[in-house]
C-alpha cells in the first residue's frame, strides 16, 4: 500500500497548525472563567477556609491591576513551558500532581478501548448480518441499555456482582504495571468494563449502521458470487469499508472515556487524574482544575488528529 | 445433457404492498459452449433470474423455488457450503456496474488472488503471478502495475475487464453476464463484447447474457429468450428471432430499434413504440400480461394465460395469436 | 440495490405464492406495534413525570426530614426504600429527586436548542460570523463535557440554576453545529437561490425553508441532549459539585450512600434504578423519533 508520505506529513502539519487556535480558545476560556464567574477571584481561589491575609496574598499574586491581556500572556507562556501553576491546597506544582497520576488513568483508558473494540465491533457486525432477526434485536436492546445506564451505576452493579458477591475481582484499588501484567490487568477489568459499557453501546450501534449500509453495496454481492465464505465477506470486504464512520465515533467517544474516567476512578478508588479532579472540586482548588482541563483537552484534540491519519490507512481513496 | 437446466423458476419478494412475483415460472436450458441471451425491458425479471441461479438473493428478502439443475445437481437443494464451491469456480458472474462492483478498499491484485487461492489452492505468490497473467489476457496494459492499484484508479472499461478476469480466473463452465455493457461507452462496449467472445472460444465456457440491448444480442448470442413481466414469452435461435419473431412483444421490440436511413420525411420516419406501459405493481393481471398493450388482443387473451407452445423444433412462443 | 427489482407484477398474496399471508394492520395498536420504541419511551417517561409532579401526594414525607433513630434501615413497610445514613426516607427522596433530574433534563434540552438554533442560524447565514462562532464552538467541544461542567461549577455556588447554566453551556456547541450544517446544506439547494431571486427576505426563508428542515433533527438531538444533561447532572451531584444538599437529586442520594454501599446497597440501588429507567425512556423516545422522522432509516421489507 503506497501512502503519499509527503502529502500526509503536510496534512499533519496543517492540522497541528489548526489545533493552535482551538487550544487558544480553550486556554482563554479556562483562564478567563475565573474572572467571569460571579464573586471576587481572589476569594474563590483562596477557598472556603481562607483568612483575610490569604486572600490579600493571593490578590497580590494575581496582580489584578494589570491589564487582562498581559496576565493572559504571562499565564499562557508559563503553560507552554510546562508550568500549570500551583495547587492551592497541597502547594505542589500542578504538573507534578498530574504526572504522578497519569499511569492509572492512561491504563484505564487503554484497557477500556481494547475491551470495547474487541467486543463491540463483532457485536455490531453480528447484528447487521442477522438484521431483523432476534440476535439483532437483542444486540440493539443491550446497546440502548448501554448508554442509558450511567457509568457509576454500571460500576456499582458490576462491582456488587463480581466483587462483593462472587469475590472474583478486587472491589477497588489499582495495581501498577510494575507489579506484573496480570495483577495490573485484573485490577482494571471491572473499571474498564463499567467505563466501556457506554462506549460499547455506541460502537456496536455505529458498526451495525455502517455495516447495514455497506452490505447493500454491489461489491458485497460480487464477493459472495466468487464463493467466499461469510466471515471473509463480513470482516474483510464489508468491515473495511464500514471502518470510516466507526473510527470517527471511536474518536468522538474518547471524550466520553475522559469524562467517565472521572467517575469510574471515584467508584473504584483508582489514584488517577479523575480522582485528582474530584478532590480538587471538593476543595475548590481551581489551579488543579485548570490544569486538568487543559491537559485533557489537548489530549482529546491530538487523539482526533490521530484518528484522521488513521482514515488514510483504512480507505485508500482518502489522501491528503 | 444440457449444462444448465432451469425448471419452473419462481422468485418472489415480500414488499409492503404485497408479493412481488419477479420471476413467475421460467424454464430454459443452456448447453455447453452456447451463448444464450435473455432480453426484455427493465423490470421484466431477467436480472433476478440471473441472480437466482447463483442464489445471490438474501433469504430475508426473497424466496426462490423450482429446480436449477447444473451438471446433474439441483443447485436450489445444495447446502450453502457446496454452493460456495460452485460460485466463482464452475459458475461465475459479472455485473452491470463496474464502478461499484469492485471493492474500493482492496487492491485489484487482492481481489483477483482471492478466488484463485480459494478455489485452486494457490499460494499468495502463485496467485499474484496468475492474476497478472489474467490481466494481460483481458487486455489491460501494464498489468504488473495495475495489480497493486485500487479500483478508483482505473477507468470504467478497465474495471469491467478486471471483472471479466475475475470471473474467468478459475475457468468456469458457465459465465453469467448481467448487463455487462450497459454502463459503458459504446466504443468500449464493442471491445468488451469482442473480448468475451474471444475468451469464450478459447475457454470453452457457456455464456448466459442478460441484456435489454438487441444490438448486443445480435452480436453475440446463439439463442435468445424474451421475457415479459416475469415470464418467458418467446425463445428461438438468434437468426429466427430477428427474421421471424412470433410474439407481438418481440415484434414491438424489434420495431422500436432505430433504423439506419430513417428520417421524418420517409415512411420509416417515426420511431415506433409499444403503446402503454409495463404493468403497475399494484395491478393484479388476469390472462396474458401483455394484453393491455397488444395490437392483436382478443377477449381470450384477457381471460386465459397463454402457455408456451412450440412453433417449430427450436422456436417457442406464448401467445394466443402468434404472428 | 441491484438485487431489488423494479416492481412489475405484484398484488395481494395468492395461493402458490412463496410467502405466507401478512396482515395489514390499522389503528392505534398498529401504531404502537410499528413504533414500539416511541410508545415504550413515552409511557415510561409519563409514569416518572407523574411520580415527580405528584410526589407530595404519593405517601411521601419531607425528603429532608432527619430521623436519627432510623438510620440506615433496609427497605421495610415503614420506609419502602429504606432510609439513608441520616435517617431520611429514601422513597421520598427518590421521588422528589425525580423533579430535579426531569427539570434539568427538559430545561437544558429546551434552552440549549434555542440558543444553539440561534447561533447555528447566525453562523450559517452571516458569513463573517461563521469563522468566529465555529472556532469558539470547536474550542468548547474540545473540552470533554463533564470537565467543562466541573470547571464552571467550581467557580459558582452549588445551586440548581448554576447546574442548569453549566450543563446548558456544555450542550450548546453540538446543537449549534447541527443547525449550522442544516443551514449550509440548504443554501446549496437551487430552490433557495430561486427564493432569494424572487425577493424573499431572509427571515421568510428561515421561516419557510430552514425551520421545517431543521425541526426534525433538532427534536431528535434535543432528546439526546436531555439524556446527556440528566447524566451530567447526576455525575456532578455524585462528585459533590451539583445541587446543594437541601435539594436532593438522584446523584446526591447515591453519593450519600457511597461509603457503605457494600453493606447497604439499597441506598445506591433505588436512585440508580430510577435514573437508568428515566434515561432509558428518553433514549428510546429519541431513537423512536429518529426512526420515524428519517425515512431512510425506516426498516425495509
Amino acid at each position: 500500500m503506497r501512502i503519499n508520505k509527503h502529502g500526509l506529513l503536510a496534512y499533519i502539519g496543517r492540522r497541528l497548525a489548526s489545533t493552535i487556535p482551538v487550544m487558544l480558545i480553550v486556554a482563554l476560556f479556562v483562564f478567563s472563567l475565573l474572572y467571569i464567574a460571579p464573586g471576587d477571584p481572589a476569594v474563590i481561589i483562596a477557598g472556603d477556609q481562607a483568612t483575610p491575609e490569604n486572600i490579600e496574598k493571593i490578590r497580590a499574586t494575581l496582580g489584578l491591576e494589570r491589564p487582562f491581556v498581559v496576565r493572559f500572556g504571562e499565564w499562557l507562556w508559563a503553560v507552554m513551558q510546562g508550568d500549570l501553576g500551583t495547587s492551592i491546597f497541597t502547594n505542589q506544582p500542578v504538573t507534578q500532581l498530574i504526572a504522578q497520576r497519569v499511569e492509572p488513568t492512561l491504563s484505564l483508558m487503554v484497557v477500556t478501548l481494547l475491551l470495547v473494540l474487541t467486543i463491540a465491533v463483532p457485536m455490531g457486525v453480528l447484528a447487521a448480518w442477522k438484521a431483523g432477526k432476534w440476535v439483532d434485536r437483542v444486540v440493539m436492546v443491550v446497546a440502548v441499555l448501554g448508554f442509558s445506564v450511567p457509568v457509576f451505576v454500571v460500576g456499582y452493579l458490576l462491582a456488587y456482582c463480581f466483587s462483593v458477591q462472587l469475590n472474583w475481582l478486587p472491589v477497588q484499588g489499582y495495581t501498577p504495571l510494575s507489579e506484573g501484567i496480570w495483577p495490573w490487568f485484573r485490577s482494571l477489568i471491572l473499571p474498564s468494563a463499567s467505563l466501556g459499557f457506554v462506549y460499547m453501546a455506541l460502537i456496536a450501534r455505529i458498526t451495525r449502521t455502517a455495516m447495514l449500509e455497506v452490505l447493500t453495496q454491489d461489491y458485497v454481492k460480487t464477493a459472495r458470487s466468487k464463493g467466499l465464505g461469510e466471515p471473509k465477506v463480513l470482516f474483510v470486504h464489508a468491515l473495511k469499508n464500514a471502518s470510516v464512520p466507526i473510527i470517527t465515533v471511536v474518536g468522538i467517544g474518547v471524550a466520553l472515556l475522559i469524562g467517565g474516567a472521572v467517575v469510574t476512578e471515584s467508584v473504584f478508588v483508582l489514584p488517577g487524574i479523575g480522582r485528582l479532579t474530584v478532590d480538587a472540586i471538593m476543595q475548590r482548588d481551581y489551579a488543579v482544575i485548570q490544569g486538568v482541563v487543559l491537559v485533557f483537552s489537548l489530549a482529546y484534540v491530538l487523539i482526533n488528529l490521530g484518528i484522521d491519519v488513521l482514515y488514510t490507512l483504512v480507505d485508500p481513496r482518502i489522501r491528503y | 445433457m444440457p449444462l444448465l437446466s432451469v425448471e419452473n423458476l419462481r422468485t418472489h419478494f415480500r414488499t409492503a404492498d404485497g408479493i412481488l412475483r419477479a420471476v413467475d415460472g421460467v424454464s430454459f436450458t443452456v448447453n455447453a459452449g452456447e451463448t444464450v441471451a435473455i432480453v426484455g425491458e427493465s423490470g421484466c425479471g431477467k436480472s433476478v433470474t440471473a441472480n437466482s441461479i447463483l442464489r445471490l438473493i438474501p433469504e430475508s428478502i426473497g424466496k426462490i423455488a423450482g429446480r436449477i439443475v447444473f451438471e446433474g445437481r439441483d443447485l436450489l437443494g445444495l447446502p450453502i457450503k457446496q454452493m460456495r464451491q460452485i460460485r466463482g469456480n464452475e459458475i461465475s458472474m459479472i455485473f452491470q456496474e463496474p464502478m461499484t462492483s469492485l471493492n474500493p478498499v482492496l487492491t485489484i491484485g487482492y481481489q483477483l488472488s482471492e478466488t484463485l487461492r480459494l478455489h485452486q489452492g494457490l499460494t499468495a505468490a502463485q496467485a499474484l503471478a496468475r492474476s497478472v497473467e489474467m490481466l494481460t489476457l483481458v487486455g489491460i496494459p501494464e498489468p504488473a502495475k495495475r495489480v497493486r492499484q485500487y479500483p478508483h484508479q482505473l477507468s470504467g472499461g478497465m474495471r469491467q475487464r478486471v471483472m471479466i478476469a475475475l470471473a474467468l480466473a478459475c475457468s468456469p463452465k458457465l459465465l453469467i453476464a448481467d448487463e455487462p455493457t450497459t454502463a459503458l461507452d459504446v466504443t468500449i462496449q464493442a471491445q468488451i463484447l469482442e473480448l468475451m467472445h474471444e475468451l469464450k472460444s478459447s475457454a470453452g465456457a457457456a455464456i448466459l447474457i442478460i441484456t435489454h440491448d438487441l444490438g448486443v444480442v445480435a452480436e453475440i448470442a446463439d439463442r435468445v429468450i424474451v421475457m415479459y413481466a416475469g415470464r418467458k414469452v418467446e425463445e428461438a435461435p438468434v437468426e429466427k428471432l430477428f427474421r421471424t419473431p412470433q410474439h407481438p412483444y418481440t415484434q414491438g421490440l424489434l420495431d422500436a430499434a432505430p433504423k439506419l436511413g430513417a428520417s421524418l420525411k420517409n415512411s420509416e420516419g417515426r420511431l415506433s413504440e409499444i403503446p402503454g406501459m409495463v404493468p403497475s405493481p399494484k395491478e393484479t393481471i388476469v390472462g396474458c400480461s401483455f394484453a393491455a398493450r397488444c395490437a392483436r388482443v382478443s377477449q381470450r387473451c384477457r381471460e386465459v394465460v397463454p402457455s408456451l407452445e412450440p412453433k417449430s423444433a427450436d422456436h417457442f412462443v406464448a401467445c394466443h395469436h402468434a404472428i | 440495490m441491484s438485487a431489488t427489482p423494479t416492481p412489475i407484477y405484484s398484488g395481494p398474496i395468492e395461493q402458490g405464492d412463496l410467502f405466507p399471508a401478512a396482515r395489514k394492520s390499522r389503528g392505534f395498536l398498529a401504531l404502537i406495534r410499528r413504533h414500539p420504541t416511541i410508545a415504550l419511551g413515552s409511557a415510561l417517561l409519563f409514569v416518572i413525570l407523574i411520580l415527580a409532579i405528584f410526589a407530595p401526594y404519593l405517601w411521601t414525607v419531607d425528603p429532608n426530614a432527619l430521623s436519627p433513630a432510623h438510620r440506615g434501615r433496609p427497605p421495610s413497610l415503614r420506609n419502602w426504600f429504606g432510609t439513608d445514613l441520616f435517617g431520611r426516607d429514601l422513597y421520598s427522596r427518590v421521588l422528589y429527586g425525580a423533579r430535579v433530574s426531569l427539570a434539568i433534563g427538559f430545561s437544558v434540552a429546551v434552552m440549549s436548542s434555542i440558543v444553539g438554533l440561534v447561533l447555528g442560524l447566525i453562523s450559517g447565514f452571516i458569513r463573517w460570523t461563521d469563522a468566529i462562532i465555529m472556532r469558539v464552538m470547536d474550542g468548547l467541544m474540545s473540552i470533554p463535557p463533564i470537565l467543562l461542567a466541573i470547571a464552571l461549577m467550581a467557580l459558582m455556588q452549588g445551586s440548581i440554576i448554576n447546574v442548569f447554566v453549566s450543563i446548558t453551556i456544555a450542550e450548546i456547541p453540538r446543537v449549534a453545529r447541527l443547525v449550522r450544517s442544516v443551514v449550509l446544506s440548504l443554501r446549496e439547494q437551487p430552490y433557495i437561490d430561486g427564493a432569494i431571486a424572487a425577493g424573499t427576505t431572509t427571515p421568510m426563508i428561515i421561516w419557510r425553508h430552514v425551520l421545517p428542515n431543521a425541526i426534525a433533527p433538532l427534536i431528535v438531538q434535543a432528546t439526546y441532549v436531555c439524556a446527556s444533561a440528566m447524566i451530567l447532572e447526576a455525575i456532578l451531584s455524585f462528585i459533590g459539585a451539583g445541587t446543594p444538599p437541601s435539594l436532593p437529586s438522584w446523584g446526591t442520594i447515591m453519593s450519600d450512600g457511597r461509603a457503605v454501599w457494600q453493606i447497604k446497597p439499597y441506598i445506591i440501588l433505588f436512585p440508580a434504578a430510577f435514573l437508568s429507567l428515566t434515561i432509558l425512556a428518553v433514549n428510546l423516545l429519541g431513537d423512536g423519533l429518529r426512526d420515524a422522522l428519517d425515512p431512510r432509516m425506516a426498516k425495509r421489507f
